[in-house]
């Protein structure tokens, strides 16, 4: 299954992470200590966020540290700031028809 | 004037809202929305261009149109409407589409509403979509995202062109 950047921000859980780690890069465990769901959970929670590329893993040792990968983050709002200019651009062009309206009709 | 925009994304609800003033009376804000021939002056971003195929503004009727690109490519979509309120508000699904109207079902498909409300001598539009997953919403934004693109690009032609002269 394709997983995307919003599938990963919809989760309240995985939100929650992404602001845990946006703080420092933790391991699994340290992560799931924050909340009341199992391990596994949160574990699950960790794989789709990696899938989709918000997160890094990074090997230190023998453990694995989860960071944030704050270029797909930005991504996302570059996304949303592209459709809303193309919004803008739009409304900008209806103003000159409702002006040419108004025109023709007075 | 400084006519009031807001973009409003709710990625938990995947939904987005936009709201826009308008200085015009009503009728003619709805007939801009509503009928081809004015639709094709403003739904598309330059330096695309909506052409309409079809316009069949009514409760189960249909608009089929195609965005027609600087190079001459083509994006076709559909606009199927479910409720219309004359003047008030109207509701409908949209989708990509082929030049025959049959829907691509690989491609996104949103929800909307739109709602004309007065405000003064100023029309007040809020258009509410919703996406059915956040995967189509991301799919819709990366369409836009090439159209953006487009956009950007002229603007850096026009600039070039000024430059020159």
């Amino acid at each position: 299954m394709r997983r995307d950047v919003f599938q990963a921000v919809a989760d309240p859980t995985r939100r929650a992470i992404i602001l845990l780690i946006a703080l420092q890069a933790m391991t699994p465990n340290a992560i799931a200590e924050h909340f009341d769901t199992t391990r596994q959970a949160v574990s699950k929670h960790l794989r789709i966020l990696t899938e989709c590329q918000l997160v890094k893993q990074e090997q230190s040792g023998r453990e694995i540290h989860y960071q944030l990968n704050r270029s797909k983050i930005e991504e996302i709002d570059q996304w949303l700031e592209q459709l809303k200019k193309i919004w803008e651009s739009r409304f900008n062009q209806l103003d000159e028809v409702l002006l040419n309206l108004k025109n023709k009709k007075s | 004037m400084n006519l009031a925009f807001d973009f409003i994304v709710d990625k938990e609800n995947h939904s987005i809202t936009i709201k826009r003033e308008f200085a015009a009376e009503r009728s003619l804000v709805w007939d801009a929305y509503t009928k081809a021939e004015l639709l094709d002056q403003w739904w598309a971003p330059k330096p695309w261009k909506a052409k309409t195929k079809i316009m069949d503004f009514r409760e189960g009727g249909y608009w089929l149109y195609a965005m027609v690109g600087p190079r001459g490519e083509e994006h076709w979509g559909i606009a199927n409407y479910v409720k219309i309120r004359s003047h008030e508000y109207y509701s409908g699904f949209d989708a990509f589409a082929n030049a025959e109207g049959h829907i691509n079902p690989d491609m996104p498909q949103a929800k909307w509403e739109v709602t004309f409300i007065d405000k003064g001598s100023l029309i007040f539009i809020e258009m509410h979509t919703t996406y059915p997953d956040l995967a189509q919403l991301e799919a819709t934004i990366q369409m836009g995202f090439k159209e953006g693109i487009t956009m950007a690009m002229k603007g850096l032609d026009e600039l070039l062109t000024s430059l020159e002269n």
